[in-house]
């Protein structure tokens, strides 16, 4: 039904290439994130897939169809902005009955998908209102609301929830995940959110500077990252980097550990160094400690333990667990 | 958010704007060229002929050219200065809690509504007339003698009048832009231990800054045009003491029909106006950037 | 605002405030009184403020002596023909600039700006030739065509500031879901332009109306507006500051209350959508 296909998808803004060509599939059903830092070029390749930017060269192809000349409203997907770009003017109802009235369905079959639709985001009870009168939460919901009535081929989902506090994130979050696996539509999500990508994504698409970093499932790409942009990139807290003659003694340039991946002992241990920063969240502990060999490392304990700020403390790397990474980053495997 | 068939849309939907603009702008202005080489009255249209820069010879040689140029600038400066300064003092009164403020600030801005022609005459006759003017009986009720306004001061009468049509429109911006100031700034401020003054100095007027530049360009192009205040009350006299560079053209152009002459004048207030505006859009190209 | 005023600070801004609104007021208010006394009162001395015989002969005579029907109704189709033709022309483009920016289009605002620089009298000349020489001359066509152009870079500037603030993002929306440029101007770009496109033609029927440079030199009898017909009472004829009065405080009024309405647009509009 809804997969899409971009060939050698060049986008150029005057003497600014935002998007070298690319190469991407996105399987039907499949729940696709495009993450990376802002300016990566992520929201455009999503305007380039809804038609909203001609791609300077190449094709896409939406559900096996050479789509790359079509109006937007002739590819059969539906987007959810940022801003969630709600028609202010109308009310809840009338907002997602809009694409249904421009496709000239008959009044009875709007009024039925629209109830269908506030019934699944559950809105029932907002529909007469106006877009002003709801909470950002409310809002999210009838933007997603207007874009599942349409039954797209795939949903695009710019940002969506940036705009809402941590709290209401995590729940929208969730409420996504489980409407892609009500639907079994294909989604394409953009953000800079890592978290998110780590928690919806079936595939992640991370972008650099308009170029695809790697393309994999979250936990390939949290297990074997391709280089250090994206090892560095997944995975919070942040991966450590030490260089210099202890990454020389491994064969690399640089090598990564991961927090989880260094152990703190008071006795014994690789790297000696003191504390500058204990986090204590309760189920975790995070550690920043100056070490003497190895520079500030981000350790992450589980549970309590029983450190201060100025402890001289052991720290050493699980030897099983370490990324190595050559002179321009590329990882060595 | 473009693609090739809404740029070229977009091209077709502001081409007439522009193109009139453009007329509007190029073919009178280069028929003022044209005319000011040309000796060419109307009253003797057979005379008509080239004759170079004779127009401007005359016209920079003539003692009222250099008045009008010093009475343009005179009546920009001295009403900018007057609704500056006499704007930031109501905007800052008027920002203060009172009873009935939307009503004060209704009076206050009344006089931006009359139109120029109104309220020059009823400055002239029912104000400034001193015979019958308010202002001569105020001055004779304290037993002074009454003063002929538009007589022995005919250009600081047009100033209070322009600055009296003006200092409304003055207020309302800048008391607008007050009123946007972050009250917690002010309140930081004043934690830090800083006074009335000083809070004025480095909180409130910096702040205004932007809306102080908006109001000096706005301002500005009208105020380089005053025309209608000065033909109602004094028809730029007496001799040229009240005489701008407008009402000198349309003098020339109108009153004399010398179309050359007033041509050659035309084209130096659009010098002068040039100059002015050359540092003006430097002004606002800089403050709508921010 | 948190701060605590003492009720007699409160009393005395409010007393500095009321006098100082009084008194930028008062030449209004003395017009409107004075347009209610027999000439004889108007210039009595000492003046009487408010116990005069009041009478509305000046009006009728007014009316009577000049027509002044005839110049009002000038002054609104002039203004209003001016306005709606320039919002017909700018729409279009402040749209475009707004929601399709091209690298030229900030330059081609501020060259637009540029041309209200421009002193009239730089083009009287000619202007008044041509009109003369095509019949234009004291013709309300005439004037309504000078107004449309030296209005039409504020109008779109104005528009293009309000427009502005419509959210391309909304467009995009309204694109993706199927909506063709059509229905995109319909059913979306309209109903949230609307307020932003009233408030242009208040301001900029309000400025037409009191436009006085345009409609002293190319109106005469005919088709003068009320600038320049109250600009022929400058010409002395005995006591007439009544009637003065009178003619003046109808040619003020509808435009006061309109212009009372559009404060908040007036900053806006004024000042280029610069201050808010």
């Amino acid at each position: 039904m809804g997969s899409i296909v971009l060939r050698q998808v060049e986008k150029v803004f005057g003497d600014v290439t935002v998007i070298p060509p690319i190469d991407l599939e996105i399987a039907d059903g499949e729940f696709a994130v495009f993450v990376g830092p802002s300016g990566c070029g992520k929201s455009t390749l999503l305007r380039l897939i809804a038609g909203l930017e001609d791609a300077t060269a190449g094709t896409i192809s939406i559900d096996g169809r050479d789509a790359t000349d079509l109006a937007p409203a002739k590819r059969g997907l539906s987007m959810v902005f940022q801003s969630y770009a709600l028609y202010p003017h109308m009310s809840v109802r009338s907002n997602i009955a809009f694409p249904l009235k421009m496709a000239g369905l008959a009044q009875a079959d709007i009024d039925a998908k629209v109830k269908a639709a506030a019934e699944t985001l559950n809105l029932g009870d907002y529909l007469d209102r106006k877009p002003k009168q709801l909470s950002g939460g409310q809002r999210q919901r009838v933007a997603i609301g207007r874009a599942i009535v349409r039954e797209p081929s795939a949903f695009l989902f710019d940002e969506p929830l940036s705009n809402l506090d941590a709290a209401l994130r995590v729940q929208m979050r969730l409420e996504i995940s489980q409407l892609h696996q009500k639907l079994k539509t294909t989604m394409v999500y953009v953000t800079h959110d890592q978290v998110e990508a780590m928690t919806m994504a079936d595939k992640i698409v991370v972008l650099n500077k308009g170029r695809i970093e790697q393309v994999g499932s979250p936990l390939e790409l949290y297990r074997r990252p391709a280089n250090r942009f994206v090892a560095g990139f997944i995975g919070s807290p942040k991966m450590n980097f030490v260089g210099g003659a202890i990454a020389a003694a491994h064969g690399a340039a640089t090598i990564g550990i991961r927090p989880e991946n260094l152990a703190v002992s008071r006795d014994a241990g690789d790297w000696l160094g003191t504390i500058v920063v204990a986090e204590h969240l309760g189920s975790d502990t995070f550690l920043h400690i100056a070490t003497d060999a190895a520079g500030t490392l981000t350790i992450r304990v589980s549970g309590e333990v029983p450190v201060h700020h100025g402890d001289r403390v052991f720290v050493t790397p699980d030897a099983s667990a370490l990324h190595r990474f050559d002179d321009k980053g590329i990882a060595i495997r | 958010m473009s693609t090739q068939h809404s740029r070229a849309a977009a091209r077709l939907l502001v081409a007439p704007s522009v193109v009139l603009l453009f007329l509007w702008m190029i073919v009178p202005l280069a028929l003022t060229v044209w005319f000011s080489f040309e000796r060419f009255n109307l009253l003797m249209p057979a005379t008509r002929e080239w004759i170079g820069l004779t127009n401007y010879r005359f016209f920079l040689t003539d003692p009222a050219f250099f008045a009008a140029i010093l009475n343009t600038l005179l009546i920009v400066v001295g009403v900018l200065a007057i609704t500056i300064v006499g704007g930031i003092l109501l905007a800052l009164l008027l920002d203060r809690p009172m009873f009935g403020q939307g009503i004060v600030r209704l009076l206050v801005i009344a006089p931006f509504f009359v139109m120029p022609t109104v309220s020059a005459l009823v400055w002239k006759n029912m104000f400034m007339n001193p015979v019958n003017g308010l202002l001569a009986w105020l001055q004779k009720a304290v037993g002074m003698a009454p003063h002929d306004w538009l007589a022995t001061t005919p250009l600081f009468a047009v100033i209070v009048i322009v600055a009296w049509q003006w200092l409304p429109f003055a207020t309302l911006i800048l008391l607008t832009a007050l009123q946007s100031l972050d009250e917690e700034q002010r309140e930081a401020a004043e934690l830090d231990g800083a006074g009335a003054i000083a809070r004025f100095r480095f909180i409130v007027l910096p702040h205004l800054s932007r809306a102080i530049t908006v109001v000096i360009l706005i301002q500005t192009i009208f105020l380089l045009s005053v025309f209608a205040e000065i033909l109602v009350t004094t028809n730029g006299g007496p001799g040229t003491d009240s005489t701008n560079i407008a009402f000198l053209v349309y003098a020339q152009a109108l009153l004399q029909f010398d179309v050359g002459g007033a041509s050659a004048g035309g084209i130096v207030a659009v010098v002068l106006a040039n100059i002015v505006a050359f540092f003006l859009m430097r002004m606002i190209g800089r403050t709508l950037e921010g | 605002m948190a701060r605590r005023v003492t009720v007699t600070q409160k009393l005395g801004f409010t007393a500095l405030a009321w006098g100082v609104g009084m008194l930028l007021f008062f030449p209004i208010l003395w017009t409107v009184l004075t347009s209610f006394k027999t000439e004889a009162e108007a210039v009595a001395s000492p003046p009487s403020f408010l116990f005069f015989d009041w009478t509305l002969e000046n009006y009728t005579e007014v009316q009577h002596r000049s027509n002044y029907v005839r110049h009002f109704l000038n002054s609104v189709v002039i203004s209003l023909g001016s306005t709606v033709i320039g919002l017909i022309i700018a729409v279009p483009a402040a749209w475009a600039m707004a929601f399709q920016p091209a690298k030229r289009t900030k330059d081609l605002l501020m060259w637009m700006l540029s041309t209200k620089m421009m002193p009239p009298v730089g083009v009287l000349v000619p202007i008044y030739l041509i009109f003369r020489d095509l019949e234009l001359l004291d013709t309300r066509l005439g004037l309504t065509v000078v107004l449309t152009l030296i209005d039409l870079p504020i109008i779109v500037w104005m528009l293009y500031t309000y427009f502005k603030e419509i959210p391309g993002e909304i467009l995009e929306a309204a694109r993706m879901d199927g909506a063709g440029l059509w229905a995109e101007i319909v059913h979306v770009l309209t109903p949230m332009a609307v307020p932003g496109i009233a408030s242009t033609l208040l301001l900029n029927v309000i400025l037409a109306w009191n436009e006085a440079f345009w409609t002293l030199n190319l109106t005469a009898a005919k088709a003068a507006p009320l600038t320049a017909f109250i600009a022929s009472y400058s010409s002395p004829e005995g006591l007439f500051y009544a009637k003065l009065s009178a003619a003046s405080t109808m040619a003020i009024a509808p435009i006061l209350i309109l212009g009372w309405f559009s404060q908040k647009q007036l900053v806006r509009g004024l000042t280029f959508g610069a201050v808010k």
